[in-house]
């Protein structure tokens, strides 16, 4: 049998919730006939008509008739064409969606979902990772899947959700990761996962930053360290719980992020096991994460912008030395 | 002033569809300065104008007294009045039906009252009783019921032109027609790049929405030569492939006329409707505020005249409405709004030990499930 990519499930995810519930429509850039500049909404026009809908180029709007369209009983997905545009839709996200439950009682259940995350070549306004900005507002749910599992039950669980929920879908795993089958059960709502135990650190991250944090953890295992591995797979809610019983085991922590550091994730992470778990640490908590530039669009530059196995397996170093 | 910025009546682009002939005499002042062929009232009932003044005089003397209120300490932060804009938002909120989506703005306490809304619900809102829809979670003219069709705006202008594009696309999924969207916006607020992704969204998609646009030749204090640049708003409609409409604003008949017109348009499935009316607010933008860069001149214009004055003098004079009647109302809805008001103000306040501090719907504080 062939393998599921990240990205078919994304497309196969949208497919069932358009099959199962008659409240689901698609709105997007070139997501009808076309079928998505990934296209992760292929075939889905043809398949249901009427109900995978072109959008013009409006940001604002797409979000603004997706909450209009929520309100009345609806469960819109808004394709953002890159996670970068959606800052074009911020102000409807973050003011209308994000508020919309607490100051009038009417839930507000939207899917935004954002191609996120660099990929070489793609440059300053192709390779965003938004997620922390999101997270930073009450009333949004903020989904990072990092597994072709994840991928598909979690969309399908934001379709479910009554809350709205910015879904980061990274596009550097779109092709890369493969699965045999999609999942028959999910993981719980708002849980983070243990990727790979282990008892001398804890590195907690997301996205496409698993996949270098496993590959750090594995190269340290030739020096004989047994690295854990933390995937928090929603940043909003953050389940401070599993990182805080993760720490409690290894007594550190590298926070590893591929955005920018400045009140990012990793800075969440880090700030809850200071306050919450000060008394567990052997070491001063650390992080890594972009460097402090616009993403670069030069591939050379771009994989020394963001963390990746190597550094993460320099700081884990570093950290075990402290 | 620039010289677009206070722009005569002209007639809508759009003769009236109805095929009746201006039989009525022309209702206000205003109107008569038109070019002839507004203003006519054509089509607008007696009852419908009817309750149009009674509307308009409970928006207007609720507002008396949330300035008061205002005024005395009573309500904090901002009070933003429609005083001088009644007569145009009242004729949209009345010519909406329930199951319509209507998402009114900040002058728009007339419409509201048409719409649904509720002397007793407003000054909860305004006065921050827990009982009020928004429960002292948010206040003012931020203020709804979405479930019902009837939107609690967000400050940022121009939001509110797509969301209620969502609302129809959605009565669309459901298979339901005949419904009509209806917003209300500031001149300033066409400025927007909301404003033009919501009304270029409505056109592709066809949607039955009615946009009203109050120019009321300040953004703030921004007069209109610092905010666009054309010389009539309603131009803009052809940018968008949808028609454009101008009332008078400041005539209730006429407002009642067009804007029946844009609605039953919209309704029989012929798109977007943009309504422009050129009026005057006859307060500052917000109770703070003395609009002191108002000119006189202006003031003193056509567009300064009261349209609650001119729709009192209209009825009469059609012999709509009796002046006994107009005192009677006045009387009725003072009593109302006072006996209201000091009702709510017995009310309980939100307290923060009750409140239960999460955003999420269907999720607890932290977003847990
Ligand atoms: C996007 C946005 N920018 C700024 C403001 C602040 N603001 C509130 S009302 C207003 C003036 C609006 O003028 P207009 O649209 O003409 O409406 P009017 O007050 O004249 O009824 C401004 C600038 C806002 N609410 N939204
Ligand atoms: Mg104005």
């Amino acid at each position: 049998m062939s393998s599921i990519t990240y990205l078919e499930a994304i497309r196969l995810a949208q497919r069932k919730a358009l099959a199962d519930d008659p409240r689901v429509f698609l709105y997007g850039q070139d997501i009808g006939t076309f079928g998505g500049a990934f296209k992760a909404t292929k075939s889905l026009a043809k398949e249901f008509p009427g109900r995978v809908l072109d959008s013009p180029i409006s940001e604002d709007a797409m979000v603004g008739l997706a909450i209009g369209a929520a309100v009345e009983g609806m469960r819109p997905i808004v394709e953002m064409q890159f996670a970068d545009f959606s800052t074009c839709g911020f102000n409807q996200i973050v003011n209308q969606a994000a508020t919309l439950h607490y100051r009038t009682g009417t839930a507000c259940p939207i899917v935004v979902r954002l191609p996120s995350g660099g990929t070489p070549g793609s440059g300053p306004f192709h390779s965003q990772s938004m997620e922390a900005i999101y997270a930073h507002y009450p009333g949004l749910v903020v989904m990072t899947p990092a597994t072709v599992d994840d991928a598909y039950s979690m969309l399908l669980e934001a379709v479910a959700l009554d809350d709205p929920v910015i879904f980061c879908e990274h596009k550097f795993l779109y092709y890369h990761l493969k699965a045999e089958q999609l999942p028959d059960q999910a993981l719980p709502f708002g849980k983070a996962r243990i990727a790979r135990p282990g008892r001398d650190v804890t590195v907690v991250t997301h996205g496409a930053m698993l996949h270098e944090s496993l590959a750090a953890a594995e190269e340290l295992s030739s020096d004989g360290y047994d690295i854990e591995v933390v995937d928090l797979r929603t940043v909003r809610p953050l389940d401070t719980d599993t990182i805080l019983a993760s720490v409690a085991r290894t007594g550190r922590l590298l926070a590893v992020g591929e955005a920018w550091p400045w009140g990012g994730v990793t800075a969440e992470v880090v700030a809850r096991v200071a306050s919450e778990g000060f008394g567990l640490l052997d070491a001063p908590p650390q992080r890594l994460n972009a460097k402090e530039t616009p993403v670069p669009y030069h591939p050379a530059l771009w994989g020394t912008h963001r963390p990746t196995a190597g550094t993460i397996a320099s700081s884990l170093r570093h950290l075990l030395e402290l | 002033m620039s010289k677009g910025s206070v722009t005569s009546p002209r007639k809508a682009k759009e003769s009236p569809k109805t095929g009746i002939s201006p039989a009525s005499k022309t209702p206000g002042k205003s109107s008569s300065k038109s070019t002839g062929d507004t203003g006519t009232g054509a089509g607008v009932t007696r009852e419908l104008a009817r309750k149009g003044y009674r509307t308009m005089l409970e928006a207007r003397l609720l507002e008396e007294k949330l300035a008061a209120l205002y005024r005395s300490g009573k309500i904090v932060g901002g009070v933003f009045l429609g005083r001088g804009q009644e007569a145009l938002s009242v004729a949209l909120g009345l010519h909406l039906r329930r199951g319509d989506i209507y998402a009114p703005l900040i002058r728009d306490q007339a419409g509201r009252l048409a719409f649904g809304d509720t002397i007793l619900d407003t000054l909860r809102t305004y006065l921050g009783s827990i009982l009020g829809s928004m429960r002292g979670r948010d206040g003012n003219i931020h203020r709804g019921r979405p479930s019902e069709g009837y939107h609690a705006m967000i400050s940022h202008l121009g939001a509110m032109v797509s969301t209620v594009c969502g609302g129809l696309v959605a009565r669309r999924f459901r298979g339901e027609s005949g419904v009509v969207g209806a917003t209300c916006i500031g001149e300033g607020g066409t400025s927007t790049g909301s404003f033009h992704e919501g009304l270029n969204m409505a056109a592709v998609e066809k949607l039955p929405l009615v946009v009203v646009v109050a120019n009321n030749q300040f953004s703030y204090s921004t007069p209109n030569d610092r905010q666009f640049a054309c010389p009539d708003l309603t131009a803009r409609a052809a940018g968008y492939g949808i028609v454009g409409r101008r009332a008078v604003g400041n005539d209730l008949i006429d407002c009642l006329r067009v804007i029946g017109e844009a609605v039953a348009a919209a309704r029989s499935g012929e798109g977007p409707q943009l309504v422009v009316a050129d009026l005057l607010r006859l307060v500052g933008h917000g109770e703070h505020d003395d609009a002191s860069y108002i000119p006189e001149s202006l003031k003193k214009s056509e567009l300064g005249r009261d349209c609650l004055l001119l729709a009192r003098e209209s009825l009469i004079e059609k012999g709509w409405m009796t002046e006994e009647e107009a005192v009677a109302w006045r009387d009725a809805v003072a009593l109302e709004v006072e006996e209201t008001a000091s009702k709510v103000l017995r009310e309980p306040a939100p307290d923060p030990v009750d409140e239960d501090w999460n955003a999420f719907a269907s999720l607890g504080r932290e977003g847990e499930q």
